[in-house]
């Protein structure tokens, strides 16, 4: 059944989009990501526009990640004072980076952007993850290895206007959470990704936080942000293309779900080789996208 | 008196304009449709163009869409990327553009006739929209009209104009999926001995129905509603999700 988006102005098969939904949503629900940053290329790979699609996944991921955080809250698992300060620098981050996105548009260079962006993202993550989870498998062959130190303190800690955290049981500097939510807003924007995995390891290893509160108070902070790219995106790009946001969504939801049971039956480890193996191919094919010569030297585009 | 006057006068007037009516009805011209709807699933339209000439004579339509300003970009390979590095925009180019005529077009329009009413690609006008390298303006101006010509806006060859027997004749125009919403002008051009004798034009509106259309004004015209709406919507969908999965 083609189901015509009006924003992104092409015509898809509304299956196609449920399944790339619900295959999305159940990555993200068996590795707890929240797989905004496999979402948008795949879009861009069926066809859909890229500036259109990083402001579309944008949309969907309040959807996504407001499901994912009210789980968390009745679980008692956020920390609000650092998901708003976190929120807060993102509001900012997110109003520099759909300027920026603005302007790269208007210079016809945003695909270029976007596409470069997402194979360096993806080239690191990929390789990250390959050789944390390849380090992990060898590790429990060898039980006796060295453990790492819990808490280190480093320059950051010397920061001023420190403030209490008391859910993450900390004493930081609000520069830190302000400074990480500027940055994650500035990528949401450009890219149309939560940035769950940029954060996650950002609040355990730089703030220090409680791993137990760590995945709500991202998805907390990631409500915020999405919802500011999106806003500020319909209304400076006009390029958040609601019914492709919302069909993305019932798949995403539905894939979530089974993907979180499904990923309580198996190995770490190995799910998170696959997963690695999938980023590193989904980089690939952008960057290969890139070289190859293009069809016509030329493009046309009509200026509004 | 003026009772009985007038309905006079008027005969003697519609009696003196008869021979001028005639002369100007040598050409009659009409669209099957002056809408096309462009609605879920739209891949494209025909719309047949008819009419009938009075004392013969050579037909040649022009077709223009909507005119916007344009940018044309260039594509370059650096550090083994192909990306954009030359651009060069041109004022007032027509979205879609096609030339029919019953006989090659030179056969029968002279030059200076085609260059006023811009019957042929040479003779479209294409102006830069900002200063530009003249050398470029050149190549950017023939890309323009090719890669137009690639996604079926522009026409590659004039198109056929039929002639069913002497005075009837039809053809048809042939709209892609990726047609521009607008008013478009048919210039329907009667051209006799080099000259043109009778010209009209007919005014076809190519717009977005429906559901998709309503959504697409919605983003263009109020943008910051929408744009809240779009959060407003994500956000039932993701709270509704938690309480359907809540007991599984």
């Amino acid at each position: 059944m083609d189901v015509y988006l009006p924003i992104a102005a092409v015509t898809q098969d509304v299956f196609v989009l449920l399944a790339l939904g619900l295959c999305v949503g159940f990555l993200s629900g068996m590795f707890g990501v929240g797989g905004g940053f496999l979402l948008t290329p795949l879009l861009i790979f069926i066809g859909v526009p890229q500036p259109v699609a990083v402001a579309s996944s944008a949309n969907q991921l309040v959807g996504a990640s407001l499901s994912g955080v009210l789980t968390h809250w009745r679980r008692g698992n956020v920390d609000f004072k650092m998901g708003a300060v976190l929120s807060t620098g993102g509001f900012v981050g997110s109003a520099a980076g759909v300027a920026l996105f603005t302007l790269l548009r208007r210079l016809g260079q945003i695909d270029l952007v976007i596409s470069l962006s997402y194979v360096l993202l993806l080239g690191t993550l990929g390789t990250l993850m390959m050789i944390e989870s390849v380090g992990a498998i060898v590790r429990a062959r060898q039980p006796n290895a060295r453990r790492r130190r819990l808490h280190q303190h480093t320059w950051f800690h010397g920061l001023p206007f420190k403030v209490r955290f008391r859910r993450s049981k900390l004493y930081i500097s609000a520069l830190l959470p302000l400074g990480l939510g500027f940055g994650i807003g500035v990528l949401s924007a450009i890219l149309g990704i939560g940035g769950g995995f940029l954060i996650v390891p950002a609040m355990i290893y730089v703030l220090g936080m409680p791993t137990s509160v760590v995945p709500g108070t991202s998805l907390f902070q990631t409500v915020f942000i999405a919802a500011s790219v999106t806003v500020l995106q319909a209304l400076t790009n006009q390029t958040v293309d609601g019914v492709l946001a919302l069909i993305m969504l019932v798949g995403g939801v539905i894939g979530v779900q089974y993907g979180a049971r499904y990923g309580a039956k198996l190995r770490g480890e190995y799910l998170r080789v696959l997963l690695a193996l999938l980023i590193l191919a989904v980089g690939a094919k952008l960057l290969v996208d890139l070289t190859v010569p293009p069809d016509s030297l030329f493009s046309v585009v009509v200026r509004e | 008196m003026t009772r009985r006057v007038l309905p006079a006068l008027f005969a003697a007037l519609l009696l003196a304009a008869l021979p001028t009516a005639a002369r100007a009805q040598q050409l009659v011209a009409d669209l099957t449709s002056h809408l096309v709807a462009i609605t879920t699933g739209f891949t494209g339209a025909s719309v047949v163009l008819f009419g009938a000439v009075d004392g013969g004579g050579d037909i040649v339509v022009v077709v223009r869409g909507p005119e916007h300003e344009t940018v044309v970009r260039r594509k370059s390979r650096v550090a083994g990327i192909w990306l954009n590095t030359r651009s060069v925009a041109f004022a007032n180019v027509p979205s879609y553009y096609a030339v029919l005529a019953n006989k090659p077009v030179e056969d029968i329009v002279p030059a200076n006739l085609r260059q006023l009413h811009e019957i042929g690609f040479d003779n479209l006008k294409l102006n830069p929209a900002e200063k530009a390298k003249p050398g470029d303006v050149v190549s950017f101006r023939a890309a323009l009209i090719e890669e137009q010509q690639r996604s079926g806006l522009y026409n590659k060859q004039p198109g056929q104009v039929n002639f069913l027997g002497d005075r009837l004749f039809r053809a048809s125009l042939d709209f892609p999926a990726t047609v521009q919403t607008g008013t478009y002008l048919v210039q329907v051009f009667l051209v006799r001995k080099g000259d043109i004798v009778a010209a009209q034009t007919t005014p076809l509106i190519i717009s977005q129905t429906g559901l998709e259309a309503d959504i697409n004004d919605f983003a263009q015209n109020r943008s910051l509603l929408y744009g809240l709406v779009a959060v407003a919507m994500a956000a039932m969908a993701g709270w509704s999700a938690t309480f359907l999965f809540r007991n599984a």
